[in-house]
């Protein structure tokens, strides 16, 4: 034993600031979570606040507001999931048949541009781009096809569309990067087997192709579906407004405005817990679920 | 061939035209942002202004630039991002040597590598990490925005796949000769991996120049804020009089053009690197997704 220390100690001690570093940021808050069980109040702290037991988590269910939160951010993030799956699959395959590489690169090089850009930026553009006066998408809606002008921001319904819509614009691309890396992977001789047999390019396609993706979109599916409570705080952050609060404000956003320039530390953070357990558990299910169907295992 | 036939040449035709019109929509918010900030205040608030500027001027420019607030905001970013970078890399390149070991040679690493995954799985949230960094005493300084994030757990995965595929047989030689641990990962490990660093600091560069929410919580006084953060509070003051068909304030219309400078010169930095990060984040996925 005191052998192997001798010969490891360099390592502890490299792995000493990152230790110390997850532990200050990353557990400590976990055990911040027992506020979520108290009337917590930042000047009593941890030790002296009231313990409520479940009154918050009551109050999650209780609460006309935070029903709704959560309702839209299923709603939000399973669309979002869904097409976030579905796009960059579809754009890989499409992109895997051009056999021109320097246009392949081109097309390449611009649709992984968005993804690098913060909401910040992109979210100033937008609220521009959109605005339901004579922003430019609305003017050419008007000039190209007579429709009135659409309030992208300010309706609910709307709101959801175009949430959904960006944030497909700016991923899809860097989403397709395992896709792609995928389909350069297969076996070239499958495809020349299959066209000495006949097989069309669509046959190829359904045959070769989609059975070997399918391992990677299932992979890629479980990560995603850590999401299912988060729909994107920076995006909904920066295009959202009071207009749609009702139907576009999520967990995130409301933790935020209720908990941090609220004051309500307990109940927010109670809906913070709510929310990891709950992907959590999503997680754990869809990965052996993942492991059973594709034997796929990740860690 | 399949692709000499009739069918299929119609298909790749309009493959091609689809491809290309999705790659113009992906650039070309950013294209007109920039026509914008280079035209004419009276084009650009009567929303003449498409792809290409309008009476060309470098005013919004000038008018950006000599704004205090705006410079010192920007300044704040780039010492950010340059301390947040070196300190950020440091401690995964120190992280990540140890974790590469097999288990034979270090058998707490199935311990440690536990350790760091779980941070990625499970999250106390926003508000105990807030109470944190504020009980830490680290409010409104630097380090509030470099040591958070400090640990990317996805950025150590990567670097340590990198490590592990280095050949046994340099490190056995080492040590032979005599050499200790750390003078292996900064004589042999770090310079064999400089490509995997350089992406890896790439990665960390813009996640530090694009974060601005940690920003908002942590700094209270706006003349601290990084670059980010500073346009994020600003384009909010647009949002909501852009909304309201009614309230429409003449102050905020007339600073489009500068609004969309600001905009430009936010994304230029991410612009200068990108050809560099294009290169390499394709590998870098690949790598973190194939091997483990």
């Amino acid at each position: 034993m005191k052998r192997l220390l001798k010969e490891t100690w360099p390592f502890h001690l490299m792995l000493l600031p990152a230790v110390v570093l997850a532990f200050l940021f990353n557990y400590l808050p976990m055990f911040g979570v027992v506020m979520a069980f108290q009337d917590f109040k930042p000047w009593t702290g941890f030790l002296n606040s009231r313990w409520v037991g479940l009154e918050h988590f009551e109050a999650i269910f209780d609460r006309k507001d935070t029903v709704q939160v959560v309702w839209n951010t299923l709603i939000i993030a399973s669309l979002k999931i869904f097409f976030i799956i579905v796009v960059p699959v579809v754009f890989a395959l499409l992109l895997n048949e051009i056999r021109n590489m320097i246009f392949k690169r081109t097309v390449q090089t611009l649709v992984y541009l968005p993804h690098f850009l913060s909401w910040v930026i992109l979210g100033g553009i937008l609220v521009d781009l959109l605005s339901p006066q004579d922003g430019l998408v609305n003017q050419i809606l008007r000039t190209g096809f007579g429709v009135p002008p659409i309030f992208f921001l300010g309706d609910g319904n709307w709101f959801r569309f175009t949430v959904v819509v960006s944030h497909i614009w700016k991923e899809f691309g860097f989403g397709a990067i395992v896709y792609l890396a995928a389909l350069a992977g297969i076996n070239p001789h499958l495809y020349e087997a299959a066209e000495v047999d006949g097989a069309s390019r669509w046959q190829q396609t359904i045959y070769i192709t989609l059975p070997a993706l399918v391992p990677i979109i299932l992979v890629c599916t479980t990560l995603e579906l850590n999401n299912i409570l988060s729909a994107g705080f920076d995006q909904i952050f920066n295009l959202y407004n009071p207009l749609v609060y009702d139907k576009g404000d999520i967990i995130d956003t409301f933790v935020y405005r209720v908990g941090l320039l609220g004051q309500q530390f307990g109940f927010s953070a109670a809906i913070g817990l709510f929310k990891s357990v709950v992907s959590l558990i999503l997680v754990v299910v869809v990965y052996r679920i993942a492991y059973k169907i594709a034997d796929y295992r990740i860690f | 061939m399949y692709y000499k036939n009739k069918i299929y040449r119609v298909f790749s035709y309009f493959n091609h035209w689809l491809l290309f019109g999705i790659s113009l929509l992906c650039m070309l918010p950013l294209w007109h942002t920039l026509a914008v900030s280079l035209s004419g205040r009276a084009p650009a608030n009567a929303n003449r202004v498409g792809l290409i500027p309008i009476d060309f001027t470098w005013d919004a420019y000038k008018r950006t630039l000599e704004n205090p607030e705006f410079l010192q905001s920007l300044l704040i970013s780039v010492q950010r991002t340059l301390i947040g970078t070196l300190f950020g890399m440091a401690v995964i390149i120190l992280a990540a040597y140890p974790l590469s070991r097999t288990g034979s040679a270090f058998r707490s690493r199935t311990f440690y590598a536990w350790y760091f995954i779980i941070t990625m799985i499970f999250s106390g949230g926003l508000i105990p990490t807030y109470i944190v960094v504020q009980r830490l005493g680290l409010m409104n300084t630097l380090w509030a925005l470099i040591l958070p994030q400090a640990v990317s757990v996805w950025l150590l995965i990567l670097l340590l796949n990198f490590f592990r595929n280095i050949p046994r047989e340099l490190e056995e030689a080492a040590l032979i000769d005599g050499a200790g641990q750390f003078r292996i990962l900064t004589t042999i490990f770090v310079p064999i991996s400089t490509p995997a660093i350089a992406t890896l600091s790439l990665f960390t560069m813009v996640s530090h120049w694009n974060a601005w929410f940690d920003g908002l919580i942590y700094i209270t006084r706006s003349e601290k804020y990084p670059l980010s953060t500073f346009l994020q509070t600003i384009l909010a003051q647009i949002d909501s009089s852009q909304l309201s068909s009614a309230g429409r304030e003449l102050e905020n219309v007339s600073n489009k053009t500068v609004k969309a400078a600001q905009i430009f010169i936010g994304a230029l930095p991410i612009l200068a690197v990108y050809p560099f990060l294009q290169r390499y984040f394709v590998k870098g996925m690949v790598l973190g997704a194939i091997k483990e």
